[in-house]
């Protein structure tokens, strides 16, 4: 039987107690894995397990997929009409509404982001995320398209059918709903794959899904490890879409395993390394404060953190100055303290990974302005650390960190900037500070980025796209771009009068 | 100043508050300068419910004044796409928690049958505000290349402002959502005169409104008469729009009015709202299943008791298959029971008002003197309440009345034809085009005579039934403009150009 797991929160900031089944959610059932073997949830602030919960494998991917399959040519797809998907959806996000501060403190501990941040913040996104897709659900319109008066011409705009998903740890809630949003209001099932770091909320989600009404099979959500559970999805012969969010370096082992199967549709959202370009006629005390929340921001584990950090060389100084100030007066603490702003990283692994890196940018040459040491004793907390006198080809300058560690770096002018942010491998956002409007969008448009901000930073809304240009990835999410990741356009040719 | 009063529903024992003031800036007040009440009737009993305050032309004002400056400060571009759909969502909740005492009140006013109003009228009228509840956070303009070095354009697909809502008494609460949804989707503020005749839902609506948390102001509700709040609302220079739904007689004079006021989007053809009268063709085809086309056209021209703008009032049946079909449907319009919309027997109630029992009992007269056959119907019953049954004429010729103009009841004329090009001509000829029916398993027939049909919804093999996602209006004189669908969202929207110049420079002298 998969664990229940009781958790009662005695917090500054939320009390209250949760109790569910930590099973895998297959055919509207929760069970354990097929190996009866379990994986442990880790708590970030101390290194602690939380529980336990059940692991897959290939075989229960399988067994996902029939129940996806079953529900797909039955109680789903187009046997549900799409106003009906839209009041599933506008049920769940109610019942989301009703539990935002359980899946809030749950995802805190979990991921070891503030409570407040995921109250606030993830969770008002997500409820916002879902309710907006439920909107669409009935208004998925294909074209009439005039040839000629001897035919009539036509598209539909079909569910795909099953599609995988496997979303990553930063933002568990928000991820889930980004993608099952859009899945969902098409018309497809689903078998996701939620990061084996942070499965709570998502096993939680499946139980308001079931609440909600949902039918058996229309969404099932395998934990496991992403070289059994994620490769079975990729490679999947009857899942016809996969959809990943996560590192680059996943990323390509997606595709090939999509190629090297069926050829299944691809979206992937990867990683970046996004430029934070700060003009001379910027409104300096703005720009400090958004170029914090750049990259302080989820502790930096956003795939669009602000990490480069260009500074026209007019008001380096007084910028990093100010910058410097306030990064010292990020509240680095405990998720359920009132006034945390960063917590801890969210594993051991990535911690390794971030302390790494700054090894890496000392042992090359640049210099720790502050930080670059751990903070405290216990959990994978990290101090905001700022390097500066980097050049181009060191790692710290070219590679994801993932952490609260920015690179800073001076430029001339509009040329030389729009040069080197756009010297990267990756192209997912980049954002403009400067108070010349017309500079802003000549700027915002030279730079080879699927998200531009001007005089702001890691702004996102439902129904404005998200997704990059080059290795960071393909395809958009958010707003009606991310219903084509979940439709099949069929045309139809109908012939009325031509003869042979 | 609240204005309410209490009536008992006599078949349910149920008793239910029902506002009787104009709802403006979310109150229910009295007229600022007339003591003018319009009374409500029972059609089933025709006795009086209740009355309610008439709204003069200066209450109009009042309210025009309200919807402004909500739009201004609360509402239009001040308000979020999610904040208006939440609102909306939360004003479809509380619809369907008080759907049953709505569809009491409905049947009561109207007259249609109590389960009819509550799962068809209502039930559509929830998933109507759901629908674009949905839409309000997708109003999205283009963003277009001009010149990559040097300027870019954009459009914003803003509100239109305060619009002016009419009516009719047909679908009282259906039409109410179908005004009001789109408009408050796309962030527009509202006037809404409902008919005279049936004021009482759209009252208890507006109290929905409030209670749903909309600003004051949103929507206002100034039940009133055609000539004093209608002329109005369309001649006020401070509506920037005007929808109608109702006579092809009044469409015109609200086209007039706006034409001659401030030119508001009632005259720029594309732009109008004007949904308006039919005389729907229903063409039965030889190839057709005899039993199903039968249903369908009776539900066709009795479902509402005949009072759809789309009813199917002219059936086309094909000679060879005459006698047949003609049968098959005299048979099955005998076994419509109309009766009092709270017997659980009645498939369809009383007519709406003397006015209108008169007028079609007229064009009963004028059918039987200008030699034209009855084969159902035509007797009027004794006692009280405004019941006509389902009548039926044949040996029609296209010059009489009933064939030309609108019945607007359960009266049905059948015509036949030998040839598709002859269903397609006697179908055409008419000077409205709402909507039009074939049956017929002919796939490519259903597809030449659906192109051919001069209609805004063409049925196959089917009759009558819409969706909340698919546009609804008509050609020629039934109407400008359409409802339902993504299409309504034009109705309610303006487009905005902008330059951004970043770049261009510009010579002076030239």
């Amino acid at each position: 039987m998969p664990t229940v797991f009781t958790h009662e929160f005695n917090t500054p900031v939320y009390k209250g107690k949760v109790s569910f089944n930590t099973g895998l959610f297959i055919n509207g059932q929760f069970v354990d894995g097929s190996d009866r073997t379990t994986i442990d949830v880790v708590n970030p602030t101390n290194g602690e397990v939380i529980t336990s919960v059940s692991e897959g494998t290939p075989k229960d991917v399988d067994l996902a997929v029939d129940a996806a399959e079953r529900a797909f040519e039955t109680t789903w797809g187009l046997n549900c009409p799409g106003n009906k998907r839209g009041l599933l959806l506008n049920k769940l996000a109610s019942l989301m509404e009703e539990h935002t501060e359980e899946l809030a403190a749950l995802e805190a501990l979990d991921n070891g982001k503030a409570f407040n941040m995921a109250r606030n913040g993830d969770l008002v996104l997500a409820i916002d995320c879902i309710r907006y897709y439920a909107g669409w659900s009935d208004k998925i319109t294909g074209r009439v398209i005039e040839t000629s008066e001897d035919k009539f011409n036509y598209t539909r705009h079909e569910p795909i059918g099953v599609v995988g998903q496997i979303i990553p740890w930063n933002f568990p809630l928000l991820m889930f709903v980004w993608k099952i949003g859009p899945a969902l209001a098409t018309g497809n099932t689903i078998v996701l794959k939620p990061s084996e770091f942070t499965p709570l909320t998502a096993i939680r989600m499946c139980q308001l899904v079931q609440e909600a009404g949902f039918p058996a099979g229309v969404l099932n959500v395998v934990t496991g490890y992403g070289n059994t559970v994620g490769n079975a999805i990729a490679s999947h012969m009857r899942i016809h879409k996969v959809a990943f969010t996560g590192s680059t370096l996943v990323g390509r082992k997606v595709m090939e395993a999509a190629a090297k199967s069926n050829l299944k549709n691809i979206t992937l959202e990867l990683g970046g390394k996004s430029p934070n370009i700060i003009f001379d006629d910027a409104d300096l005390e703005q720009a400090v404060n958004w170029a914090a929340f750049g990259i302080y921001f989820n502790h930096g584990q956003c795939c669009c953190a602000g990490s480069r950090i260009f500074v026209q060389e007019g008001v380096y100084d007084e910028f990093l100055k100010r910058f410097t100030e306030k990064s010292r007066s990020i509240k680095v603490g405990d998720p359920f303290a009132p006034d945390t702003f960063q917590g801890p990283q969210v594993s051991q692994i990535q911690y390794d990974r971030i302390m790494g890196y700054i090894d890496s940018g000392k042992k090359e040459g640049a210099k720790v302005h502050i930080g670059g040491e751990r903070h405290g004793s216990d959990g994978y907390y990290i101090q905001p650390t700022i390097f500066t006198d980097s050049n181009p080809d060191m790692r710290i300058v070219q590679e994801e960190i993932f952490g609260p560690v920015s690179v800073v770096i001076k430029f001339k002018d509009e040329e030389d900037v729009v040069r080197q942010a756009n010297d990267t491998l990756y192209g997912l956002a980049a954002a403009v500070f400067t108070k010349d409007m017309s500079r802003a969008i000549t700027t915002a448009h030279k730079l080879k980025a699927g998200t531009l901000w001007v005089n702001c930073y890691n702004q996102l809304n439902s129904n404005v796209p998200f997704g990059g240009f080059k290795q960071s990835g393909m395809g958009r999410e958010c707003g009606e771009y991310a219903l084509n990741n979940y439709t099949e356009v069929k045309a139809v040719h109908v012939n009325l009068r031509m003869k042979m | 100043m609240a204005q309410t009063v209490r009536i008992e529903i006599p078949a349910t024992g149920r008793v239910v508050e029902i506002p009787t003031g104009l709802f403006i800036n979310n109150e229910f007040v009295s007229s600022v300068d007339s003591q003018e009440r319009i009374e409500v009737i029972n059609p089933a009993t025709e006795e009086t419910i209740c009355s309610v305050v008439a709204g003069s032309k200066e209450d109009i004002d009042v309210a025009v004044a309200a919807a402004r400056a909500a739009y201004s400060t609360t509402w239009g571009k001040n308000v979020t796409g999610f904040e208006r759909s939440r609102l909306l969502n939360k004003l479809a909740d509380l619809m369907e928690r008080d759907m049953q005492v709505l569809a009491e009140v409905e049947s009561l006013n109207n007259g249609k049958p109590v389960k009819i109003a509550r799962d068809f009228d209502i039930g559509d009228s929830i998933q109507c505000l759901r629908y674009y509840a949905g839409w309000a956070d997708k109003i999205v303009g283009q963003t277009i290349e001009v010149d990559n070095r040097t300027k870019m354009a954009f459009t914003r697909h803003e509100p239109i402002g305060v619009c002016g809502q009419i009516i009719p008494w047909n679908y009282p609460i259906n039409m109410w959502a179908w005004k009001v949804a789109p408009a408050l989707a796309c962030g527009c503020t509202i006037v809404m005169k409902p008919s005279e005749l049936t004021p009482l839902t759209a009252l208890m609506l507006s109290k929905l409104i409030a209670e749903a948390g909309f600003p004051p102001g949103v929507v206002n509700t100034v039940p009133s008469l055609g000539p004093i709040g209608g002329a109005a609302l369309s001649h006020h220079m401070d509506v920037d729009k005007v929808a109608f739904t109702g006579s092809t007689l009044t469409g015109r004079k609200i086209m007039e009015a706006a034409a001659k006021s401030n030119l508001k989007k009632a005259c720029h053809i594309r732009e109008v709202s004007l949904e308006l009268g039919g005389k729907s063709p229903h063409i039965i085809f030889e190839s057709a299943n005899l039993d199903q086309a039968a249903n369908w056209a009776c539900l066709g021209i009795l479902y509402n008791t005949g009072q759809d703008c789309t009813a199917g009032s002219r059936l086309y049946v094909q000679d060879t298959i005459y006698d047949k079909f003609l049968a098959l449907l005299v048979d099955k319009a005998k076994q419509l029971v109309i009766g009092d919309g709270f017997d659980e027997k009645s498939g369809g109630g009383p007519v709406v008002s003397k006015a209108q029992y008169d007028k079609i009992w007229s064009y009963i007269e004028s059918g039987k003197s200008h030699g034209a056959r009855l084969v159902l119907g035509g007797e009027k019953r004794r006692g009280k309440g405004f019941f006509v049954d389902p009548t039926i004429f044949t040996d029609v010729t296209p010059d009489m009345r009933i064939v030309r103009d609108e019945i607007f009841g359960p009266v049905l004329s059948v015509g036949r034809f030998k040839t598709e090009e002859e269903a397609i001509s006697l179908a055409n000829d008419t000077s409205y085009g709402l909507g039009a029916g074939l049956h017929s398993t002919d796939a490519n027939q259903c597809m030449r005579v659906s192109s051919a049909l001069e209609a805004g919804t063409v049925w196959i093999n089917q009759y009558n039934i819409l969706g909340n996602n698919i546009p609804f209006g008509g050609k020629k004189q039934s109407g400008i403009g359409r409802e339902l669908g993504s299409y309504a969202l034009k109705e309610y929207t303006e487009v905005k150009a902008v330059h951004w110049n970043f770049g261009e420079q510009a010579d002076w002298p030239l």
